[in-house]
């Protein structure tokens, strides 16, 4: 049995992903809501990139279960007192394992059989300057020249075959719980689903599925014997560390931005509620929080947590803890800075609705002031809540690219694409130029920023009608009207 | 007009003692000089000597608040709070912490010009490239352009601008060589290490920008005096230009405004990659030599200038639409 290790982070991310499923109940006893929801989808483009945020989360939770694995017992020592790795091990650490365990001495180039810096080696007596054969990148072709474009190709095919199969089945299955849900015929069911004749047009989620399919089935094909995004420096496969990295950014955009939301919506609510001295003591609060430069704020207590996690090393076990409770403090941090904006929006908002009629009844009938704020007032800030919440997840992931620039992200040992650039930097001076880090970088966090930044579009005309007249495609169906 | 601005003043420097309590509270309470000396010497087993060397040198040795070892004055005035926090409010801000470095003061008076010469250009273009682009669109509106100008804007600002650095640096640097990568000159000579940055810096915030302006110009766009405009039969453009623009100058003066602290903060990463000896990479240097002394003086400066810039964006509303009272 292995030792199953509960890091802070991976806490907090199971109990979020438990706080969607309760949302996802809470949604079948509010209609209103769920009609809100299903506006979001009839977006495609915000239908299309949710698909992406959830193979993003499938991810980042395989990566969210950690455990250390138990070492064979040594010669001569009894069975009964276990030993286990000193590394944490999680579970898509495990999927990847051939990944992690092919490491070359130094930088090759993405399916290269060959390392990318050329040695002197001794051929028939002369000393020349070629390039190594790669120890595990294309290690099974015994005449690689030959051989390596041919095997790169059948591969690929298999690859694009087999990813094609499993989009196909995954969106048939879709479609056929579409259609189940919807009561009709399996066929006519499936085929109305394709074409959104309940609302939804859930075509653009097959089309997504089939895309990642294509990428994801060459891939995973190539990456047990080549470096399908090459290697880096110290020779780690680069597309372990994209994928590890998709974890880091996933926590901070969630973990952050729901760290500021009992401050933001408790004080704002309150401040917005009761007016008088707990509103000027609450504007007071967040106009000094917000008047220190964010990226200044944050560093100042970046360095206070190192200067803490350095005084109290019982905290931690193993490296892998220590990283990850930096990272958690981290996600506190960022929490604790930024509830400013939120906090000030729902202030607005509560002004507004406290003047309204049913808070005057519910007054008038006695309703004590945290019940009314409670029961009525927050139900109808929520949208804006969860509107500024989703928008604020990509901008999270773009700021942890800075932070860590900076010096004041995630710790260096952990996996993360604000490390992946920093080292890029230095990369893309040299000559000739190593690109395969950074452009890896850049393609996973362009998919994921992106998806993030449609589906908080999508979020936002669905909650906010006064968004939805700035929508382009809106703008123009009227003109056609 | 005159009282207003008194008692925003007032306000301000208010917000700016909470700062600068806040601050202090951060970096000698939750952790005590001793844990910073570690930490900045360095090693796990420091002697206590080492330490007490460090803190002495650097007059961190005194009690927190009160020194009952003095007489008088010099009972308050011979503390931690007073040498680093209260006498910050007099512009006094100590030595670095960093071995032989000199004064704070000195190196932000002299780098501040810096900043200044990279991030005032930079302001004034992005607030009117980031318009312009945005008035373009919404002359565009009901046009096939507009849906993918918009797309274009999301895209943009999916990006990092950490990546629009590395591939500025190396596609306009080092493939095609018309701008050094970076570097700095006094005078004029400057004019050609500013490029590349203030350029890249545009790119990087046009897209967010452009959109955010797009969307205020459209809902000015959907008020009555626009269709009473149109129906004395302006023409669209003079609409835009004469009517919607000005008016919706206020929130595209408030969210440009937000950027004004960094106007003389320098753009932390911009400074940093480009190797411009402004305030920006002044602070990233200190982070990474952990220089607790330049950090708390930028917190401190750094909402000094925020809180200034809030006055004058106060100051500009009131230029921009008359019908906003100070109060």
């Amino acid at each position: 049995m292995p030792k199953f290790v509960l890091l802070w982070t991976d806490a907090a991310m199971w109990l979020m992903v438990a706080a969607l499923a309760g949302y996802l109940l809470l949604l079948r006893r509010r209609p209103a809501l769920a009609a809100n929801w299903r506006k979001v989808f009839h977006d495609p483009a915000a239908l299309a990139s949710s698909v992406v945020l959830l193979l993003c989360l499938l991810v980042t939770m395989l990566d969210s279960l950690h455990y250390r694995p138990r070492l064979p017992p040594a010669a001569g020592q009894a069975d009964s007192a276990p030993a286990y790795d000193t590394r944490t091990r999680s579970v898509l650490d495990t999927l990847l394992w051939r990944l992690v365990e092919s490491r070359e001495a130094t930088y090759s180039r993405p399916l290269s059989y060959l390392g990318f810096t050329k040695e002197s080696v001794l051929v028939d007596g002369q000393v020349q300057r070629v390039a190594p054969r790669l120890q595990h990148g294309g290690a099974h072709l015994a005449d690689p020249e030959r051989q390596w474009l041919g095997d790169l190709a059948w591969r690929s095919a298999l690859g694009l075959l087999l990813g094609a199969a499993g989009a196909a089945l995954l969106s048939a299955a879709l479609l056929a719980g579409v259609a189940w849900r919807n009561g009709q015929p399996l066929r006519a069911g499936m085929v109305a689903a394709w074409h959104g004749e309940h609302g939804i047009a859930w075509r653009a989620a097959c089309w997504t599925l089939g895309a990642a399919g294509l990428l994801a089935g060459p891939v995973a094909m190539l990456a047990g014997h080549y470096h399908v995004l090459g290697t880096d420096l110290t020779g780690n496969d680069v597309l372990y560390q994209a994928l590890k990295s998709i974890r880091t950014a996933f926590v901070i955009g969630t973990l952050a931005t729901v760290a500021t939301l009992p401050l933001a919506v408790g004080l704002g609510i309150a401040a917005g509620y009761l007016r008088g001295w707990a509103d000027e003591l609450i504007q007071y609060l967040y106009t000094v929080l917000s008047s220190v430069p964010n990226v200044l704020l944050i560093a100042a207590c970046v360095l206070m947590v190192q200067v803490f996690l350095d005084k109290h090393p019982e905290l931690f076990e193993t490296g892998a803890e220590r990283a990850d409770l930096k990272l958690f403090l981290l996600c506190a941090v960022l929490g604790l800075t930024g509830w400013a904006g939120l906090c000030r929006l729902l202030r607005a908002e509560t002004l507004k609705l406290r003047e309204l009629e049913y808070v005057q009844a519910a007054q008038a009938f006695g309703v004590p002031p945290l019940r009314i704020m409670r029961r009525h007032i927050f139900p109808n800030v929520a949208h804006l809540m969860l509107i500024v919440t989703v928008l604020e997840f990509s901008a999270l992931i773009l700021y942890e690219a800075v932070l860590s620039y900076v010096g004041v992200g995630v710790d260096p040992s952990m996996h993360s694409f604000g490390g992946m650039i920093n080292l890029a930097r230095s990369e893309m001076s040299r000559d000739p130029v190593v690109w395969w880090s950074f452009a890896a970088a850049f393609g996973f966090m362009v998919t994921l920023v992106l998806a993030a930044n449609l589906f908080a579009d999508g979020v936002r005309d669905a909650f906010d009608p006064r968004a939805r007249v700035l929508r382009p495609r809106h703008a123009r169906r009227k003109a056609v009207r | 007009m005159g009282r207003i601005v008194l008692r925003r003043i007032a306000y301000g420097a208010l917000v700016l003692l909470g700062v600068n309590l806040a601050t202090f509270f951060l970096f000698f309470t939750v952790n005590t000089p001793d844990d910073m000396a570690r930490l900045n010497i360095g090693g796990k087993r420091v002697s206590q000597e080492v330490i007490d060397k460090w803190k002495a040198e650097r007059g961190y040795d005194k009690p927190l608040y009160f020194n009952e070892s003095r007489q008088g004055r010099e009972r308050f005035t011979d503390t931690i709070f007073w040498e680093r926090s209260v006498s910050l409010f007099a512009l006094d801000f100590g030595r670095s912490d960093a071995e032989g470095s000199g004064e704070i003061a000195q190196e932000v008076a002299s780098r501040m010009w810096v900043s200044m010469q990279l991030a005032l250009p930079l302001f004034v273009l992005q607030l009117v490239a980031s318009a312009a682009f945005a008035l373009l669109l919404v002359m565009l509106r009901h046009t096939r352009l507009d849906f993918w100008g918009v797309v274009a804007c999301v895209l943009m600002l999916s990006i990092s601008s950490l990546f629009y650095i590395i591939v500025g640096q190396y596609f306009f640097a080092r493939v095609l060589m018309l701008a050094p990568i970076s570097g700095y000159a006094e005078g004029w000579g400057l004019l050609k290490f500013l490029v590349l940055p203030i350029g890249l810096s545009l790119l990087a915030r046009l897209g967010g920008e452009a959109r955010l302006y797009r969307a205020m110009l459209l809902e000015e766009l959907g008020k009555d005096y626009v269709r009473t405009a149109r129906a004395k039969g302006l023409s669209d453009g003079r609409v835009l230009t004469r009517h919607v623009l000005r008016n919706a100058l206020i929130p595209i003066i408030t969210s440009a405004g937000s950027y004004l602290p960094y106007v003389f903060l320098g753009s932390l990463v911009f400074e940093s990659f480009f190797g411009l000896p402004g305030l920006g990479a002044y602070v990233i240097d200190a982070i990474a030599k952990q220089d607790f002394a330049v950090v708390r003086t930028m917190v401190f400066l750094g909402s000094l200038l925020y809180i200034a810039s809030y006055i004058v964006i106060d100051l500009a509303y009131s230029w921009a639409d008359p019908r906003v009272r100070l109060g």
